[in-house]
């Protein structure tokens, strides 16, 4: 199979996309939401046409509220982000939006999170990514305990460890970037849809496995491991496209059917689900290689 | 044969009787009843208590957080006095109007106790917030014994002021938020009965307000002053003391007076306040989310609208690679939906925008075990086994890959729901029951359905349980 052929190439290929992703990282950093910060967000839409959005921009500023950022959004949308604030500040900003009430306006949404509920949030969420991935990879060490040769099963778990994370940190850097350009920011959904992703990684990646470990009890103990991981490759590369396709598919719907609130969720999504596929063909099995080689090596050292 | 054709049957007349259920609870039932000649019809409408349950970010409304502080606490535990407060929160927040309100204790990681109150349909909440907030907190406090503690409080209030004199930045100190002449007691404002205006003074020319405690307030009160006779009680509104009375005698009947300098119309405030029920601890709003129902609405039609497009997508590409197979695995799909939706309205799970786009990517994910199945059947056919091996089969050896998979997918959900904001919850809980759900729907169901029909070995057969590009 042409993967198996290659594999040093996806091996770098990922390697590469993980690099740039970190740099991005690295780079525009995680614009954090006031989910994870704390802060106000208030949206409001004029019925009438938006009025002059610089006068309106001038009028909040002149608020001085901590870390303000005024946006125009949609046609007649505008949205301002501050610091948490008070009922009375919010008076104040409702009325410098809405020129002191002469103009028409209604208040579409408002979210004030307190800053302790945003750091418990962010620890929350760390140890929720964190836990999740620890026990993916205890479970893969359990269900793959009786297939230890020719490669102990931790290495089965370690190979999946390693796909997953690609498959988090790629779709993170390509968030960075949209954040940047684009925008929407870093909020519970993300995590939410990050986590989403880890645990559709390892399904994905837990088939192909299944299948190598079917192959090797049935098959002959004269093939290649490499060769074994290539016939896997090929049975179960259909069953992989076809799955993704559909989720793909349905999350494309939501992407341009769905509401705005789950937009930016669903595009997330659809790249985390996309490399969740790319990354149990062509990373975790390449990789599964690697590892046996390693072992291999060390064996014929410790020959010598 | 027979056998799995009744099943089939019983299964397709149970998953329609789900469905009208679910299609029945949606509707507004309309009952008109004529009382008579001369008088209009009463028209009534009731809605079934199994309607959808919508969040706050689908029907718009507000949802509040407020953290209570406990710091104070002297006899009760913080489970009873976060009980007593969501009570008379209840109240208050029922007192408002609003239909469907929701008010809920949760515990943080850190310990904190909080109070969610979730308020459907009101967008202002300045009213809400005005009427939950602004709640007084009474609270008796006996004289502190002169001693260490006293010493060390007077002393960090000294060294504070100093400070503060100075310019200097102040050292802060739990030891500061203390009363130095005074200790906390469990009498707070939780047992009083009602407080009325009190203008029948006679040391006083301002109005008192009079207060009445229930019985066990009335016995702390007794045990309170029969301890402190000679000495002062201090009484707090809102942590500051307004009045400290010497106790002259001990109080048995549980009735007590509050004299500060009032206006008549301080006074008559402070009785309305104290009447609509005290807080037994003081509460601070952490979190505000409101969303109009405008977009509430827009996000709800949207999302059903995907959710009926994604239907419809994965229907054609299942029935068009997959075949016959796969017109089955529609069928499966459409009872994973009626389940799904059913089991929604009998576990009451809130339906938020997040929870119903886990909804709509799991029927994505709950094809992936008849794809599982439908590949590794065509597999088996070319190798050249009869048919009904072949399905038998496919379905013995997919076994393995589904239920490893799944398991990845439970402890995602599970931790999910854990992560727990209502937001994520409702994604989590929809998300997680769609997988055991389709374990169900994708093996048993398909599996039956394909067990009804009697194959025979034929090349137009064959065709019709492979897929893909498998032609013979």
């Amino acid at each position: 199979m042409y993967i198996v052929t290659y594999r040093k190439f996806f091996l770098g290929l990922s390697a590469l996309l993980v690099i740039i992703s970190l740099a991005a990282i690295f780079r525009f950093g995680l614009k954090l939401g006031i989910d994870f910060t704390g802060g106000s967000v208030l949206q409001v839409t004029y019925e009438e046409g938006r009025p002059d959005f610089e006068t309106v921009k001038k009028a909040v500023e002149a608020l001085r509220f901590d870390s303000t950022t005024v946006q125009p959004a949609g046609d007649n949308d505008i949205i301002v982000r501050t610091t948490t604030l008070s009922e009375t500040e919010k008076d104040l900003l409702l009325g410098a939006l809405s020129s002191k009430g002469t103009v028409q306006m209604t208040q579409k949404k408002f979210d004030s999170i307190g800053p302790t509920i945003g750091r418990e949030l962010r620890t929350k969420s760390f140890w929720a990514i964190l836990l999740v991935i620890l026990l993916i990879v205890l479970y893969i060490t359990f269900a793959f305990r009786k297939v230890s040769f020719p490669v102990s099963s931790w290495k089965y778990g370690l190979a999946a460890v390693i796909a997953l994370l690609h498959d988090v940190i790629v779709p993170t850097g390509f968030y960075v970037v949209y954040n940047h350009y684009v925008g929407g920011e870093i909020d519970v959904l993300f995590v939410t849809a990050i986590l989403t992703i880890v645990g559709f990684s390892v399904h994905d990646t837990i088939v192909v496995f299944d299948r190598i470990r079917e192959n090797l009890r049935t098959g002959s103990s004269k093939t290649d491991f490499k060769d074994t991981v290539g016939i896997s490759l090929n049975q179960t590369f259909g069953r992989s496209i076809n799955t993704s396709l559909s989720v793909i598919l349905v999350l494309l719907v939501l992407l341009f059917a769905g509401g705005e609130s789950t937009k930016n969720f669903s595009l997330l999504l659809t790249v985390g689900i996309f490399l969740g596929t790319y990354s149990s063909i062509f990373l975790a099995s390449p990789l599964l290689i690697l590892l046996k080689e390693l072992q291999d090596k060390k064996l014929a050292h410790a020959k010598k | 044969m027979v056998k799995t054709r009744i099943s089939a049957l019983i299964i397709l007349i149970v998953a329609v009787a789900l469905g009208y259920f679910v299609y029945s609870t949606e509707q507004i039932t309309t009952q008109t009843t004529s009382t008579g000649t001369s008088t209009p019809p009463l028209v009534t409408t009731s809605e079934s208590s199994f309607k959808f349950k919508l969040g706050l970010d689908l029907k718009g409304g507000t949802e509040l957080i407020y953290k209570a502080d406990l710091s104070n606490l002297v006899s009760q535990s913080p489970e009873e006095s976060m009980t007593a407060l969501r009570g008379v929160i209840e109240n208050r927040v029922n007192a408002l109007g609003v239909s469907e309100p929701i008010v809920q204790t949760e515990t943080s990681l850190s310990g904190d106790h909080r109070l969610v109150i979730d308020l459907p349909g009101v967008t202002d909440i300045k009213e809400a917030v005005a009427s939950i907030g602004q709640t007084p907190v009474l609270e008796f406090k006996t004289e502190r014994p002169a001693g260490a503690e006293k010493d060390a409080i007077l002393a960090a209030y000294k060294k504070a002021q100093e400070e503060a004199t100075q310019g200097k930045p102040i050292t802060m100190s739990p030891l500061l938020s203390q009363d130095p002449n005074y200790v906390n007691t469990a009498l707070t404002g939780q047992y009083l009965k009602n407080a009325t205006l009190d203008f029948g003074s006679q040391t006083s020319i301002s109005p008192a307000v009079a207060i009445e405690f229930n019985s066990d307030g009335a016995k702390l009160f007794a045990k309170m002053t029969a301890e402190n006779v000679g000495k002062t009680i201090a009484i707090y509104l809102d942590g500051q003391p307004i009045s400290t009375p010497v106790v002259r005698e001990a109080i048995t009947d549980g009735r007590a007076q509050i004299s500060g300098n009032f206006t008549i119309k301080d006074a008559q405030t402070l009785v309305g306040r104290l009447n609509s029920g005290a807080l037994p601890v003081p509460i601070e709003l952490v979190s505000t989310q409101t969303v109009g129902a405008s977009l509430g609405a827009d996000v709800l039609n949207k999302n059903v609208t995907a959710g009926i497009i994604g239907f419809i997508v994965i229907a054609i590409f299942l029935i068009l690679w997959y075949r016959l197979p796969g017109v089955f695995a529609v069928v499966a799909l459409a009872i994973y939906v009626v389940l799904m939706l059913t089991l929604f309205k009998l576990v009451g799970v809130v339906m938020s925008a997040a929870g119903i786009a886990g909804f709509i990517l799991s029927m994505g994910m709950a094809i992936d075990a008849n794809i599982l199945i439908f590949e590794r059947t065509k597999e088996e056919l070319k190798m050249g086994k009869s048919i009904e091996t072949a399905v038998r089969e496919g379905f013995a050896r997919a076994w393995n890959s589904i239920r490893d998979s799944n398991v990845s997918s439970m402890i995602t959900a599970v931790i999910l729901f854990w992560l727990g904001t209502s937001l994520v919850k409702g994604f989590a809980l929809t998300f997680g029951i769609g997988v055991l759900a389709s374990m169900f729907t994708a093996i048993t169901v398909t599996r039956i359905f394909l067990m009804t029909l009697n194959f025979k070995d034929s090349k137009f057969s064959r065709f019709l349980v492979s897929n893909g590009f498998h032609i013979s």
